[in-house]
């Protein structure tokens, strides 16, 4: 293990850890402890330019409850998870398909499409945006939900097709060649044999496209417009502009907003490490 | 490459065409529909954008082929060049998160009582949007009430409005940037750490060498694979750099904290106009920017195939 095991080192060098500690979290945490302790704060106590000391009146129910009554915050959420969720299983599903295809099956193009799919994810937005935004307008699916899942869907794709080929891949060989020899049809293995064996890579990429997917801003600024189909980082974005010192309620939207991949995460937390270190231990 | 499989022989007779060509056939039927979407909204797109930089177009009328006229502007434009040097700017200062989540990393692979909760802890601004973070440094920065007017002020400094000077604004949204960037690198890092090899580290203790000298000769090489997943997604990170700029000065003050990604947008459109043609030109040079390090991944993928094979 590297470094040495704190209890093999000096007592001082252990103190120094056990305190130094905490207080590298305290500090690394503050920008999100100010938020949270923002949101429960009165207005009173941002005129008179208390924003970062304990709050002197706590108003947590009355922020919480003002930021979704007076603010379209709930249509935003709603939205979010429409766009997250179908994008999840969307991205999910095709990635399974052409991961099956790629890591199973040796044929010609085999490398090159794989290779189509790790080089388009890590291109820049902006070379997709313009003709993206225009198909989305023909198809009389700009500012709609559909739009941006559809766009979603593709462009993870890449990523998930990447980590399932990869994944598919390194499954036992002998598992598909004895399923054959059974008489099973190349459906069959990919629904019996492949399928059961990816649920860890499946559970992984669901948190990670979850997670990115509910905290894009981007391409919810270029394929929408209105409320009613704003997911909520753009929605953050217009109530921030709204309230320019209302901090106490933009704050308490934040904290909204940011809820539901943290808890994903926390809850996932194996998953969701897994899948983003994933080639970090070899190559 | 080795032909596929042969179909069993027992298969029946009546199905034989299928089963000849089935295992042809089947990758092809799985691949469609991702490989059909994603042509359509990513590929095809990257050829659309760099045929629209030859043109003027307000994305309504239409268009007129100007051949390179809108590449001709670019290299006089001072926006542009701003741009690109705050895109210097943030390539070097992003990729200070590497040694940043190395160092954490180091600090918290030990095996203590709560540790794992304070990893998950420090790896947490990572999962948070960046519209978030970015609204709570822009407050951090704030001149009237900011805290870190406050710790200035504590050691009797004058205030600087980081966000409001031209010369400061990038680099403080850079930092602003690093903050989940350098969780990302922790987390790679603790993955590794957590893989590498006892027996080599012990060697390496046996015959005396500790701190630095076994950090560099015998922990950072087995460290590479995650090394090098960080600079890719640091790099990439630092070249996809928007959503912090959007949030926190809307490339101002005086478009002094643009960069490629957000002048692009600002040029085809918000209230600044709709110049498609101008905007697809600043894409395909971020676009060919980035190629040079997609060319550079999949040829390290390349290898690796080359390996397993």
């Amino acid at each position: 293990m590297f470094p040495t095991p704190i209890d093999r080192t000096a007592r001082s060098t252990q103190l120094l850890f056990r305190i130094g500690l905490p207080v590298a979290l305290f500090v690394w945490l503050l920008p999100i402890l100010a938020v949270a302790l923002t949101s429960v704060r009165g207005g009173a106590d941002l005129s008179n330019g208390n924003y970062w000391g304990l709050p002197t009146e706590w108003k947590l129910w009355e922020n919480y409850t003002a930021v979704f009554s007076n603010t379209p915050l709930f249509t935003y959420i709603l939205n979010s998870f429409l766009v997250t969720i179908p994008t999840v299983i969307g991205a999910l599903t095709l990635a399974c398909m052409a991961g099956f295809a790629l890591g199973i099956y040796r044929f010609k193009l085999n490398l090159l499409v794989f290779f189509l799919f790790v080089g388009g994810n890590f291109v820049p937005f902006q070379i997709l945006m313009i003709p993206v935004r225009d198909l989305s307008l023909n198809l009389g699916l700009y500012d709609t939900i559909t739009g941006l899942v559809l766009f979603h869907v593709a462009f993870q794709t890449g990523f998930c097709t990447f980590f399932m080929r990869n994944f598919i891949r390194d499954l036992p060989r002998e598992l598909i060649e004895a399923a054959r020899v059974e008489g099973a049809s190349e459906f069959d293995i990919f629904f019996k044999v492949v399928l059961p064996l990816v649920r860890p890579a499946v559970a992984a990429l669901s948190v990670l496209v979850f997670t990115f997917i509910w905290n894009d801003y981007f391409w919810a600024t270029v394929l929408i417009q209105g409320n009613h189909a704003m997911p909520v980082t753009g929605g953050l974005k217009s109530l921030n502009g709204m309230w320019v010192a209302q901090w106490h309620l933009v704050s308490a939207g934040s904290i909204v907003a940011a809820m539901p991949p943290v808890l994903i995460f926390f809850l996932m937390q194996k998953h969701f490490i897994a899948g983003l270190t994933f080639g970090a231990t070899k190559g | 490459m080795n032909s596929p499989s042969v179909t069993p022989s027992h298969a029946p007779p009546a199905a034989s065409w299928w089963s000849r060509h089935q295992l042809r056939i089947v990758p092809w039927l799985f691949l469609a529909p991702a490989l059909l979407m994603f042509v359509v909204y990513v590929i095809a797109p990257i050829f659309e954008s760099i045929a629209i930089s030859f043109y003027e177009w307000d994305g309504l009328s239409p268009r007129t082929f100007i051949g390179l006229a809108n590449y001709k502007e670019l290299m006089t434009d001072p926006d542009f060049h701003i741009s690109l040097k705050n895109n210097v700017i943030w390539f070097f200062g992003f990729l200070l998160s590497i040694p940043m989540g190395l160092g954490l990393a180091l600090l918290l692979n030990q095996k203590v009582f709560g540790i794992r909760m304070a990893k998950s802890l420090f790896f947490f601004p990572f999962v948070i949007s960046q519209v978030v973070i970015g609204l709570v440094f822009s407050w951090f920065y704030d001149p009237s009430n900011g805290l870190l007017l406050h710790v200035m002020d504590l050691f009797g400094m004058d205030p600087i409005a980081v966000l409001s000077d031209e010369d400061l604004v990038t680099y403080g949204i850079v930092v602003a940037g690093l903050y989940p960037q350098t969780a990302y690198c922790m987390i790679l890092y603790l993955t590794g750490l957590n893989n590498l090899r006892p027996d080599l580290i012990e060697a390496a203790r046996l015959e005396g060498a500790k701190g630095w000298t076994m950090l560099f000769k015998i922990v950072l090489p087995q460290l590479r694979p995650a090394t090098f997943i960080a600079v890719v997604v640091t790099i990439i990170g630092s070249l996809r750099s928007f959503d912090m700029i959007s949030i926190m000065t809307q490339g101002g003050p005086y478009g002094q904290s643009k960069v490629l990604a957000y002048y692009m947008y600002e040029k085809a459109l918000s209230e600044y106009g709709y110049r498609m043609g101008y905007g697809s030109a600043i894409a395909t040079v971020l676009f060919l920017l980035m190629l040079v390090y997609i060319i550079f991944i999949l040829y390290r993928v390349y290898k690796q195939e080359q390996e397993t094979e």
